[in-house]
């Protein structure tokens, strides 16, 4: 099923026509209302009459997440605070929050995208959706709430946790999609089976899970213990929140919403537009959006993009699940390397655990990969020629994986600090400035 | 016959190994007997107690990674060519092992022997009259 089949299976010329117009609009939205903007595009000697198409993006600067720090609270606004209808913010782990705003309009346009993202995957008035994304400042509770709405499914809006509840509610409601993060979901299916739960109760058919990253080894872990189709959902709130891209019912990568946000990969270290098929850093335009459009918004997620008609009739742009943050890029010996390529490596051997750090370092001018790896707590073996042929075996397959020979180190369980964090993921020795 | 082993897997890091029988010191644990295979990086220390169950739970609560092994204790005469009595029995039965080590109890020397097939260890060496240790004698 399609929510919108004149824009999603759009004729692609038709479709660039449609964001050539809104993008010379945008431009011209941006340089009058917004200062930062306005210097930026002057500095390169643009002013909104020299951009009338979207081959031109190129030439715009770029927007980063520092950017919008810099301008904390609402100096990237283009709209003002009369008609803005809703303020949301991120967590500030590195010092202030980012804001963004919306109007009235842009609600609307958040709700078209979250329904056909819930379209995608077969959500109609005949489910009964439960959200547990949190509700409040974070965009994923209340961006799937209007869009679930709007298909008009009927909506549990339990928001995150009390884990007892949502399973109660799962069962008496009848429950048939969930929306929440992967890893609440993978915890939702382990209560269901350490209650001792009889699954025939439970009524879910799909899940709708984004907001962080996730393997698809862990997609097919959450699926088994819930019973379900998992998919994956994109957004993030400097875009609109969830709803920039859905993946339908093909799981072949991601479509994205280019009538209103275009996306451009680039090389993260050039940043030089790349051409699509290749991995690079994921960048949005936003051509529609009033209260805070935003220019070449660099998302710092690593990724790539396909073009061609999808099975399902769609012909936007899709993107392949994130590899990684370009915060975490590692290059050694002039290979790309992200830490959850070696994560996806270690899920799938059970003998070890998915819990490992990465030391670089350079000898003799040449970079080494040391990956520290756990040992599962319960499935090692005492003799020393199974844990050779593990740490052999690991070694074979990250070196499948990332084209390149690791050291391997097995090490004592729970030595490796828990945290998603860069600082102990990856210890990088090498004195490269 | 069967014993219980425990197992302990050891990152080559100073002091990790003190700490480990600091351990079984305070809780007055004695180890019959005691072996390391050890690696570059890491090393398993394999070792036997009167009561390996709350040893276990005890090694795991104080963050050891630590697994039971059944192995087979068997009593060695103390005299040339009494090693050789009991392999030749294992060979001729085509039994495997995975590995060895001698340790010293009040009978004179022990060997205990890892095989994946403890139970054919036993019935072979009893078949040809090797003595074999009970975990009670321990």
């Amino acid at each position: 099923m399609i929510w919108n089949e004149y824009i999603e299976a759009a004729d692609r010329d038709r479709l660039k026509r449609l964001q050539n117009e809104r993008l010379t609009e945008m431009i011209e939205r941006i340089y009058y209302n917004v200062p930062f903007y306005r210097k930026k595009l002057s500095e390169l000697g643009i002013e909104p009459r020299d951009i009338n198409s979207i081959d031109q993006l190129h030439k715009l600067p770029f927007t980063t997440k520092d950017d919008l720090r810099d301008n904390y609270p609402f100096g990237m606004f283009a709209a003002p605070q009369q008609q803005i209808v809703r303020l949301h913010a991120s967590s500030g782990t590195t010092g202030k929050p980012t804001v963004v705003g919306y109007t009235h309009n842009d609600l609307n346009i958040w709700s078209e995208v979250v329904a056909r993202a819930l379209t995608m995957v077969g959500v109609t008035r005949s489910d009964i959706i439960q959200i547990a994304y949190g509700y409040g400042l974070f965009t994923g509770g209340l961006g799937v709430h209007y869009g679930a709405e709007k298909v008009g499914a009927s909506v549990i809006p339990i928001s995150g946790g009390n884990t007892r509840k949502q399973l109660q509610l799962m069962m008496d409601f009848g429950s048939t999609v969930i929306a929440c993060t992967p890893s609440y979901a993978a915890h939702l299916g382990e209560s269901i089976a350490k209650e001792g739960i009889d699954r025939s109760k439970i009524k879910l058919r799909a899940g709708i899970f984004g907001a962080e990253p996730w393997t698809n080894e862990m997609r097919r872990q959450v699926e088994q213990l819930l019973g379900i189709k998992a998919y994956d959902i994109y957004g993030l709130s400097e875009i609109i929140g969830p709803g920039v891209a859905m993946e339908c019912e093909h799981q072949n990568g991601m479509h994205i919403f280019e009538d209103h946000f275009i996306p451009e990969i680039i090389d993260p270290v050039t940043l030089e537009v790349l051409p699509y098929g290749q991995v690079g850093e994921l960048v949005f335009t936003t051509i529609s959006k009033e209260a805070m459009p935003l220019l070449r918004y660099r998302t710092r997620d690593l990724t790539r993009l396909h073009i061609g008609k999808c099975a399902c009739g769609r012909t936007m742009v899709r993107m392949d699940k994130c590899l990684g943050r370009t915060d975490d890029m590692l290059i050694i010996r002039g290979v790309n390397v992200f830490p959850s390529q070696i994560e996806a490596v270690l899920l799938e051997m059970s003998e070890a655990s998915p819990h490992y750090q990465l030391v670089v370092d350079r000898e003799n001018n040449l970079d080494t990969l040391e990956i520290r790896v756990e040992i599962d707590d319960q499935f090692w073996s005492d003799e020393i020629r199974v844990l050779e042929n593990l740490r052999k075996q690991i070694q074979h397959n990250i070196a499948s994986a990332l084209g390149l020979t690791a050291r391997i180190k097995l090490v004592e369980p729970n030595t490796i600090a828990r945290s998603e964090g860069k600082a102990q993921r990856v210890i990088d020795n090498r004195k490269l400035v | 016959m069967i014993i219980k082993q425990l197992s302990v897997f050891l990152q080559n890091k100073t002091g990790r190994l003190t700490e480990l029988t600091r351990i079984l010191s305070e809780n007055n644990i004695n180890m019959t007997a005691f072996s390391i295979a050890d690696t570059a990086d890491y090393g398993i220390v394999r070792f036997i107690v009167p009561q390996p169950e709350a040893t276990r739970t005890l090694l795991k609560e104080q963050g050891f990674s630590v697994n039971t092994t059944d192995v087979v204790c068997l009593i060695v005469p103390n005299e040339p060519g009494g090693l050789y009595r009991a392999l030749q029995v294992l060979s001729d039965n085509q039994v495997p092992v995975e590995y060895m080590y001698a340790f010293a109890s009040e009978n004179g020397a022990s060997v205990v022997i890892r095989s994946e097939s403890c139970e054919q260890v036993i019935e072979v060496l009893q078949a040809n009259k090797i003595q074999l240790m009970r975990a009670s004698e321990l």
